[in-house]
């Protein structure tokens, strides 16, 4: 904990939890999809369901698929903006087994067909538990600068990876291997301490067996 | 390095130091953080900013909360400020600048959580007050958020600053505190006075409960930053004076953890009891989810 973590963040109201973690959340899903989006069809569970309206989370979570940070004063404006960009939107209520209560699951399509679904929860503070994407079981709050590393399940890959950010002087505070099929597609969840720069993103993205890598900042 | 576990141990350093907390606190952020004073500085500096600028913009007569609850309030409260109203102007002019915060807060507005959204107006009612009344500098008033910053981190670590675990004591109770000690600080007050005027806040909060009508961030909370200021100035005044706290600061605020375990859950953020559940409270909650 540091001084900044009372005095700020900076954020758009009016609820860290509902607000600024939900506009993190749909960011998350914007940055792993990579393009464009035209269509974001977003199911909420627990208390996002009942409350998402007055608390302006849906306005929240539309300007993070739309990329925006959570002190963005185009937060408020968000479904206009949606509309005038072609960006479609959806809500549901969903009972999502036992979620947080601030649980959302986000499906997005790009304008060149990618395709993705992330769900995580707002746990306060504006922080955030992300708990799966496409499919596979993650687990990380957005506290840390996170890595996350698509790949394939292939001899090597770990230590390609983890050699790498060692040798770029990297600490990796935390560590996690989601692979829901032996050989096929997994992801790595990686915290660290430090800044991450965008060279080392870069340099991990063309190891092999590497499909993305994306950044999630801390708040 | 400082270890932010007690209010007591930072005094009595910025004592020895012959310094104030603001600036111990400052110098040892930017050690551990690993990043210069004067970037960490500039950082508080905008954050100041940006509590200016959501007073200024708060104030607009026209402004609502997105759930159609509140708003407009703060309009009122600046144009009789200026009568000097019961308690006088400069009181009035900062009840005004909290309940703007506040209000744009609930508007979607940009706002520093200090320590959290629902408690944001807290700071720029008094930090902001002193320093837009002319009573310091704009150097002094970004020094003082260190030194609020430094009491929300030792309550943070030995008590809580969120409402779902401690109630608003932890939410406007804690700022409260913070905005005490900071105001000390900017009158030319001792970290001794800062901590007495911290445990006098503490102390007048304690048992707070938390509970939004609807779960919204609008009712009681924009009104209950207005009675965090009050509480903030005359703390801060009665430290000045000479005053002590009998009851250590550290150890109210352990008083305010154990009362923050035992309220029920349902005086927590939930929104189960107090406010939110009375028959108001229900209508208006229903009103906004649309049921009726
Ligand atoms: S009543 Fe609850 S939500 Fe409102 S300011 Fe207090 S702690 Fe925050």
């Amino acid at each position: 904990m540091n001084v900044f973590d009372i005095i700020g963040p900076v954020m758009i109201g009016p609820s860290s939890s509902h607000t600024a973690g939900a506009v993190r959340l749909g960011r998350v899903a914007w940055k792993i999809l990579e393009e464009k989006t035209v269509r974001a069809d977003i199911s909420l569970s627990g208390s996002f369901a009942q409350t998402y309206r007055g608390h302006g989370t849906d306005k929240a979570l539309v300007a993070g698929i739309m990329g925006m940070h959570s002190d963005d004063e185009r937060i408020r404006r968000s479904l206009a903006l949606a509309d005038e960009e072609g960006l479609v939107y959806s809500f549901k209520a969903l009972d999502i087994r036992d979620a947080h209560p601030n649980t959302a699951r986000i499906h997005l399509k790009g304008e060149n067909g990618a395709e993705c679904t992330v769900q995580g929860a707002s746990i306060g503070g504006g922080n955030i538990l992300v708990s799966e994407i496409n499919g596979m079981e993650v687990s990380f709050t957005g506290q840390y600068n996170t890595l996350m590393v698509l790949h394939y399940d292939k001899p090597g890959t770990i230590a390609a990876v983890t050699n790498f950010m060692a040798y770029s002087g990297t600490n990796i505070g935390n560590f996690r291997l989601s692979r829901p099929k032996k050989g096929g597609e997994a992801v790595m969840t990686i915290e660290v301490d430090q800044d991450v720069d965008e060279s080392l993103i870069q340099s991990l993205r063309i190891l092999p067996n590497v499909i993305n890598v994306i950044l999630i900042r801390a708040i | 390095m400082l270890d932010y576990n007690s209010i007591a141990a930072i005094c009595e350093a910025a004592k020895q130091k012959q310094t104030t907390i603001s600036a111990l606190v400052l110098s040892d952020q930017a050690e551990q953080m690993e990043i210069p004073e004067e970037k960490l500085y500039e950082r508080m500096k905008k954050s100041l900013h940006v509590m200016q600028e959501a007073v200024k913009e708060g104030k607009n007569p026209d402004i609502r909360s997105t759930s159609g609850l509140t708003g407009g309030d703060a309009a009122k409260v600046e144009s009789y400020a200026h009568t000097g109203g019961i308690t006088g102007k400069f009181l009035n002019h900062a009840m005004a600048r909290a309940v703007a915060v506040s209000e744009y807060n609930a508007a979607m507005g940009k706002i520093v959580a200090s320590p959290t959204a629902g408690s944001c107006g807290i700071l720029p009612g008094t930090v902001v007050s002193m320093l837009e009344e002319g009573r310091c500098d704009e150097h002094a008033a970004v020094m003082a958020l260190f030194t609020a910053g430094a009491i929300g981190m030792v309550i943070a670590a030995k008590a809580s600053i969120a409402g779902a675990q401690g109630g608003c004591q932890a939410e406007c109770g804690s700022a409260s505190a913070m905005a005490a000690a900071a105001l000390v600080e900017l009158a030319g007050g001792t970290p001794a006075q800062a901590a007495h005027a911290c445990a006098m806040a503490i102390k007048n909060q304690l048992g707070l409960v938390c509970d939004p009508v609807a779960g919204l961030v609008e009712i009681p909370c924009i009104k209950r930053n207005v009675s965090g200021i009050a509480i903030a100035f005359t703390s801060a005044d009665m430290a000045l004076a000479g005053v002590e706290s009998k009851i250590p600061v550290d150890e109210c605020i352990l008083a305010m953890r154990q009362v923050g375990d035992m309220l029920p859950c349902t005086l927590k953020e939930t929104s189960q009891a107090g406010l939110a559940a009375t028959p108001t409270g229900i209508l208006l909650k229903k009103q906004v989810f649309g049921e009726i």
